[in-house]
């Protein structure tokens, strides 16, 4: 990758955006798991959940500042450095973002204010309905914001405007019940309850190994596995691999995920792994099962998933198309109106003004879209499909932790069930080193999912590389050095609390039902009713 | 879909440059006194005890304040999208400098008081003057930019291009808008204290507070006569169009000595905006000096209103002008969203704006009364 700004405007992008997104799933999940602790408080009036409620929160609490502090660059990266996206699709992208802010972020931020310093001032009641605010409003802010990127993966309900050189809205229902965004919008915050799940079954189970608020850990642990076996489900089972029909880049990144340069006939076989090589086009050493890919995406047996060649055939075509549009959109803008420009230009734009963004394909390749030769057409064909090795490494990765989760959780739900959750210690450890795991499954999703969109910003309308701010390099190279930085050094000092708050646990009153002395070994099978 | 049309295009986009102007004094005078009190914690409060009582005074709404702040982006982004692009990528470097304080008030606030070390907390009461002053300094010196017009340009394509440089930004028109916007949250943050706070740091907020207030009447005068003075506005010299296609281009526009003071002449009763501006700061002042603290505060908001108010009313239908290029520039009737657009988003903050406003209010009433050094010392844990 060459360092230009458009370069570094993307890794700053990633890094923020993936930095953020350290913080986003735990805040998810956490505030639900909270809630759920409460209102077992509440309903049970037993002190011990009061306990658990103000220990979990003092986390959420550590965590979820970073998620809004971090938050406030997102909201200001797209102008500061995508303005000729910003100009060219505010229109449609800034109302969730707006909605969002309205909707969600109010209701989060001002009563998380309530969860912590509201306790002497509020009736139980009340303050549990702040806490379920909380969650509320932090789910509903996934929603906009997913809403928000299905449309940059899926661009319904929107068409260009020759009169002010951007997209404008059609029809804004199309936008918000978007399937991709839909699709997404459950993956992504089941993926984020399961990040809470094992969070919280990870520190309890290192409570659990040195014998400390045991009464805490256990509960915490029976919450958790439960809610989160539901979760680790629904990320696989309501995942968004069937969004991936909605359009011809999804089937690009599809085919990309999956390694497979030609058209398979239904149904496809699923490669469970191999060595995708980019230069060749082709998968080396693939080890595949047959029909199983066919049967997850399509839902059929007879569907045909076209292979990257198809795709990249079907984009030059588009391309061509593409061109015809530009140059019509050149006469429109020479004339100063769609109708000045006369009846022939206004057809030529109206058949292929769907396909004007394949034209600014070229724009990497020649100035003038319409001066394109054979080879470059070819060329920006083949930009289309984005780093296939990478996703398909990421994707495989992200599966793969899935299926553990559920395997983990399963096993702890069982344990829980059978009232023999501290029983084992290996699994305890297990519990314990697995804390990081759904975090790395979250960004090889973020990675799967943005990078496999690539080279479009917006599928099919923007190209990423004509979308940049025309900033100059060093800018660009200060912040992205500044947010390295800065970002760093609040990492370590977040870590440092989390531990720190972990180690310390909850106050003394928690052990209200561990008469156990500090230390000692976990009682095997005959643990008091939860 | 042709209930948008309900609303001529015209009015929602004059709807939504008052709605803009809702925003900005929202976060002015809610998240405005947040970043008073953090540019004044070194001076009114000396020890822990007294940081604590006066970050307390904030520390539960904060954060619903500071979401005026990210709802003004999204709100221009979504309303007003060459807005949203031309500035923000045009102050890039001082916009970055106000993410960097704007993040780090709130790990400021949350992880100050997770240790006892004296070092590490002082640290955090530093971040928090950056955090208040910073901001407010740099808005202040963006406004006063604005309002001599920004060296940018659009392409055909309308493509904005920024040809000015960071320290450019630092002129002395500017420097004094920023001073202004210092000292009008400087104070609101202290009849914030004098209000939440107790005993010596309420006393101390008092204080600074009338000063900063006597400093906004004197900063605020000035800077309407440097105005009249050294400031040219812009006119837009094509026939107006109001409900055109959204392209800056369509319309001719120039610089023009007085500019800023010609929707005053016309229409006198707008001069009500600068004289609340003046008038609250002032009067604010008299009552932190009565110690009626529970008015002072609203003294100082309508200031803040006046004040915000004045600065839109002098440049409508300006939002945005180039000094550059003034065709480029961008008003009101040229750089808004799409007619539907903008009526779906005047429904949505027509049915959520009032649900905002009225647990706000609920959560500020449960929070009622003073922090206390009794109640911070108490450690229950529900304090910072």
């Amino acid at each position: 990758m060459e360092l230009d700004v458009v370069s570094l405007s993307r890794l700053q992008f990633a890094l923020t955006a993936m930095y953020h997104f350290l913080f986003v799933p735990l805040t998810l999940g956490l505030s639900i798991l909270v809630a759920i602790m409460e209102t077992v408080y509440v309903m049970t009036d037993r002190p011990i959940w009061r306990e658990m409620t103000k220990f979990w929160g003092t986390l959420f609490g550590i965590n979820f500042v970073l998620g809004v502090a971090t938050g406030i660059t997102m909201e200001f990266q797209f102008g500061m450095n995508w303005s000729y996206y910003s100009h060219y699709v505010g229109d449609i992208f800034g109302a969730p973002l707006a909605i969002e802010g309205l909707m969600a972020f109010f209701l989060e931020a001002t009563f998380v204010g309530l969860f912590f310093f509201g306790w002497d001032r509020m009736s139980k009641l009340g303050h549990l309905a702040a806490t379920w605010a909380v969650a509320a409003g932090s789910n509903f802010s996934a929603l906009w914001i997913l809403i928000a990127n299905g449309w940059m993966q899926n661009p319904v309900g929107a068409s260009f405007n020759p009169a002010t050189m951007r997209m404008e809205i059609d029809n804004f229902f199309e936008v918000v019940f978007n399937p991709v965004a839909q699709a997404k919008f459950v993956h992504t915050v089941s993926a984020g309850y399961v990040t809470a799940a094992i969070f919280v079954l990870g520190v309890s189970a290192w409570y659990a190994l040195k014998g400390r608020h045991i009464a805490l850990a256990r509960r915490s642990m029976a919450v958790a596995a439960s809610f989160g076996l539901l979760s680790s489900l629904s990320v696989v089972v309501l995942g968004d691999e069937s969004g991936y029909l909605a359009n011809e880049h999804q089937r690009m990144k599809l085919a990309a995920m999956e390694g497979m340069w030609e058209t398979e006939p239904a149904p496809a076989p699923f490669t469970v792994i191999g060595f995708p090589d980019s230069a060749a086009r082709e998968t080396h050493h693939a080890i595949q099962i047959p029909a199983v890919l066919g049967l997850i995406a399509t839902r059929s047996l007879n569907t045909e998933l076209p292979g990257i060649r198809d795709l990249v055939a079907s984009a030059e075509q588009r391309i061509r198309s593409g061109i015809i549009a530009y140059d019509a959109l050149q006469k429109i803008r020479a004339a100063r109106g769609v109708e000045a420009a006369g009846p022939e230009v206004r057809e030529a734009f109206e058949a292929n003004g769907r396909n004007l963004g394949y034209a600014y394909l070229l724009m990497r390749h020649v100035a003038d879209p319409r001066q394109a030769t054979d080879a470059q057409i070819s060329a920006a064909a083949w930009d289309t499909v984005p780093p296939v090795a990478p996703l398909f490494w990421s994707f495989r990765i992200m599966v793969g932790l899935g299926f553990y989760f559920i395997v983990l959780l399963g096993v702890f739900f069982w344990l829980s069930a059978r009232q023999r959750l501290t029983q084992h210690r290996w699994l305890l450890h297990v519990a314990v080193w697995s804390i990081p795991l759904p975090w790395i499954a979250a960004e090889m999703g973020w990675l799967v999912a943005e990078l496999g969109r690539q080279p479009w910003i917006i599928e099919g309308v923007l190209p990423t590389a004509i979308a940049v701010s025309s900033l100059g390099i060093a800018e660009v190279a200060l912040t992205l050095a500044g947010f390295v930085l800065f970002y760093s050094v609040l990492f370590v000092i977040e870590i440092g609390l989390m531990l720190r708050a972990i180690r310390k646990g909850p106050p003394a009153s928690a052990d209200l039902a561990a008469t156990l002395p500090a230390g000692a070994a976990i009682p095997r099978g005959a643990q008091p009713a939860e | 879909m042709t209930l948008h049309t309900l609303l001529d295009y015209e009015t929602l986009r004059l709807i939504w440059w008052v709605l803009l102007g809702v925003l900005l004094i929202g976060f002015a005078a809610t998240d405005g006194f947040d970043m008073g009190v953090g540019a004044l914690l070194p001076f009114v409060a000396k020890t822990d005890v007294e940081r604590r009582v006066a970050i307390n005074t904030v520390g539960p709404v904060w954060e619903g304040n500071q979401v005026w702040f990210i709802l003004g982006g999204g709100a221009i982004f979504a309303a007003w999208p060459p807005l949203y692009a031309v500035s923000f990528s045009g102050f890039y470097l001082a916009m970055f400098v106000v993410l960097a304080a704007l993040i780090l008030r709130p790990v400021a606030f949350k992880y100050r008081s997770k240790r006892e070390d004296a070092r590490w907390r002082n640290g955090w009461d530093w971040a928090l003057f950056v955090g208040g002053f910073v901001p407010a300094l740099i808005f202040g010196v963006a406004v006063g930019n604005v309002l001599q017009g920004v060296p940018f340009r659009l392409d055909e394509d309308l493509r904005p291009f920024y040809e000015g440089s960071f320290f450019g930004l630092l002129n002395p028109f500017a420097l004094l808008c920023g001073l202004l916007s210092v000292a009008m949250l400087l104070m609101h943050g202290g009849a914030w204290l004098a209000l939440k706070a107790d005993g010596v740091v309420a006393e101390r907020g008092r204080r600074y507070g009338l000063w900063a207030a006597l400093a906004t009447v004197a900063l605020f005068a000035l800077g309407g006569l440097a105005l009249a003075l050294f400031v040219d506005g812009y006119r837009i010299t094509s026939a107006v169009v109001t409900d055109g296609p959204s392209n800056p281009l369509l319309k001719e526009a120039a610089v023009a000595p007085g500019a800023w003071f010609d929707n005053f002449a016309a229409r006198p009763w707008l001069w009500v905006a600068p004289l609340l501006g003046l008038a609250g700061a002032a009067v604010a002042a008299l009552l932190l000096r009565l110690r009626a603290d529970g008015v002072a505060i609203l003294a100082s908001g309508l200031s803040i209103f006046g004040v915000i108010s004045t600065v839109g009313l002098a440049m409508f239908p300006f939002v945005l002008p180039s000094s550059l290029d003034p065709r480029s520039s961008l008003t009101v009737w040229d750089s808004s969203s799409s007619h539907q657009t903008l009526f779906i988003m005047l429904v949505v903050t027509i049915i959520f704006l009032p649900i905002v406003l009225a647990y706000t209010a609920w959560v500020y009433r449960v929070l009622w009364g003073r922090v206390t050094e009794r109640d911070v010392r108490a450690e229950t844990g529900h304090f910072y």
